[in-house]
């Protein structure tokens, strides 16, 4: 891991700023605008859920690395009531205030990988990322500098 | 990370371990013999008839350029201006085609002539001659790797941008007429190549200022549903940003396809032939296709 | 910030300026109903160039815009929908209807004359 950053979500100018860091963070991973957009996109929504169930709470970014791609990983955490089922949180339509229920599940189609962690009383975690392929000379350079730590 | 300007880490020579007192000796006695090494230094690189390609005129003045950099860094310690340079010259001599064992061995030798010019000046002193050469070699072979990287990583640059280039050949959204783009798609369509093709046709929309993009799937044997969806979304996207979509050349295979795949067709216009395609395009557009003969064709707004 | 509302003949003429935040969102929906009312509008132009996110809290307020538009006779129309933006809101599976799209706010005032004719509805 060589970013983090993490951003306290108590006001809806905290959302822009949150956007804005995943932005930041898919580009210097070499996400392409697009991708950039997606991630900024689905971070909108999760700092959106801290807000709405729980008042406050953070936003966690940060890369992941693997043989064959990068990746940037979010982490929403709030310490609210918690949502009573995960299951239903991420169905299209559910939802007791806000965007018509559509925030989770279309963050999760935005996402690569998406997950919910919540126990009522004690808050949620939602945890997302998106990868990207790891071009071969990329994947060279990347065994070259592990070889380098070895004989380090 | 970031595949734009790729660099490893360069930590500074460890100056630590050349003797404080020996340094500043080295360094001008190295100085005072410039012109004599590099010239037994061009000597040795026409020998290995290494750079070929390069002029002798050329030659020289790179190697110039490459020792006066080489003695700073073995005095300050810093390879950063001599990465710098070896960053610039090797973009100047990859299109030539100076391979990358070229590179490497006129910086050995250029190690080489060095060691052996200390090794002249200071035979008589074994014991000096061993403490100057333990100050000496680290910090040449340190030099040496930093060249050579330097060179390979500014390579992987060049064949990065040309495989880009190449990625977007492949894929070439055509201005028709004005506010009428077609984006042809030619071979096998996998997730990625779908995705890049949507946001080529977007942009090229933005560009355009394209009102109808005319997608001709002529040349595509086969779809799955992942592409199929792919396809669905980019006529959406297009539409978002106020351009109809018309798709043309679907074949009965994949037509039969999509509907197994039951994929919602419902928002796609779809029309049999490219030119059938184009003449849909020029109706939304508002054009009236006058069929002429033999009166030159003429258009209506 | 609130987002500066110009009226042009019988149109409305919204540019947003930079990425707003979920009140600055309600506060530009409930000012453009309020103007369309106000100056008896019969067409909105939105203009979304400078939003570089669009989630499903922003479309819903600008649906709502198109909705309270169209019951006072208006036709709304969101353009400079940026490439990127667009392929994340497709993904995102979020609908606009019943507002119209545009390149844009060249094409946007295009459409509104068009849809006061009677004209083809280009609509999402």
């Amino acid at each position: 891991m060589d970013h983090e950053t993490c951003v306290e979500i108590e006001s809806d100018a905290d959302m822009v700023a949150a956007r804005a860091a995943g932005r930041a963070l898919a580009e210097r991973l070499g996400f392409s605008r697009t991708d950039g957009t997606l991630i900024a996109t689905a971070i909108s929504e999760v700092a959106r859920n801290i807000l709405v169930h729980a008042g406050c709470g953070e936003i966690l970014l940060h890369d992941v690395h693997e043989r064959d791609r990068h990746g940037i990983v979010v982490v929403a955490r709030d310490c609210g009531p918690g949502i009573q089922s995960v299951e239903l949180a991420l169905q299209d339509g559910w939802g007791s205030s806000g965007g018509l229920g559509l925030g989770l599940p279309g963050a999760r189609r935005l996402m690569d990988e998406f997950t919910i962690e919540s126990v009522p009383g004690d808050g949620t975690t939602v945890t997302m990322k998106k990868w990207r392929a790891r071009d071969p000379l990329e994947r060279l350079r990347r065994e070259r500098e592990q070889r380098e730590q070895v004989w380090a | 990370m970031n595949g734009q300007k790729p660099s490893l880490p360069t930590p500074p020579l460890e100056t630590h371990e050349i003797d404080a007192e020996l340094l500043p000796k080295l360094v001008a006695y190295l100085r005072q013999m410039s012109v004599e090494l590099r010239e037994k230094w061009v000597s040795r690189i026409s020998e290995a008839q290494l750079l070929g390609v390069m002029s002798p005129e050329e030659i020289f003045s790179e190697v110039k350029a490459v020792y006066d950099n080489y003695v700073d860094a073995l005095e300050t310690g810093s390879v950063e201006s001599l990465q710098a340079y070896a960053r610039d010259l090797s973009e100047r001599i990859i299109h030539r085609g100076v391979e990358t064992h070229e590179v490497l061995g006129i910086v050995l030798l250029l190690r080489d002539v060095l060691a052996r010019s200390l090794f002249l000046r200071y035979q008589d002193d074994p014991e000096l001659l061993d403490r100057i050469l333990d100050s000496y070699e680290p910090a040449a072979n340190r030099i040496a790797v930093t060249v050579g990287v330097s060179f390979v990583e500014e390579r992987e640059r060049v064949i990065r941008e040309q495989q880009a280039a190449i990625r977007e050949l492949s894929t070439p959204v055509l201005q028709v007429r004005d506010r009428l783009v077609i984006l042809p798609i030619i071979g096998a369509i996998d997730s990625q190549r779908a995705r890049q093709l949507t946001e080529q046709l977007l942009n090229a929309i933005q560009a355009n200022r394209a009102k109808v993009v005319v997608i001709d799937i002529t040349g595509v044997a086969s779809i799955d549903m992942t592409v199929a969806n792919h396809l669905v979304q980019t006529v959406n996207a297009a539409r978002l940003m106020g351009a109809s979509a018309i798709i043309t050349g679907l074949s009965s295979g994949i037509a039969q396809t999509l509907v197994d795949l039951r994929v919602d067709l419902s928002t796609m216009n779809t029309v049999g032939d490219l030119q059938g395609g184009l003449e849909e395009a020029e109706r939304l557009l508002g054009y009236k296709v006058l069929h002429s003969d033999p009166a030159p064709p003429d258009r209506l707004a | 910030m609130s987002v500066p509302i110009l009226k042009q003949g019988d149109y409305l003429i919204a540019s947003i300026q930079s990425a707003l935040s979920d009140s600055e969102v309600l506060e530009l929906r409930d000012d453009l109903a309020e103007r369309v009312g106000q100056f008896r509008a019969r067409g909105i132009v939105v203009d979304v160039t400078a939003l570089d996110v669009i989630d499903s809290f922003a479309a819903r307020a600008l649906r709502t815009i198109g909705s309270t538009a169209k019951l006072r006779g208006a036709e709304t129309v969101l353009v400079g929908i940026q490439p990127d933006v667009a392929m994340a809101m497709v993904q995102f599976e979020l609908d606009l209807q019943p507002l119209h799209t545009a390149l844009d706010l060249e094409e946007g005032l295009a459409v509104l004359r068009r849809t006061a004719r009677g004209g083809d509805d280009d609509g999402p």
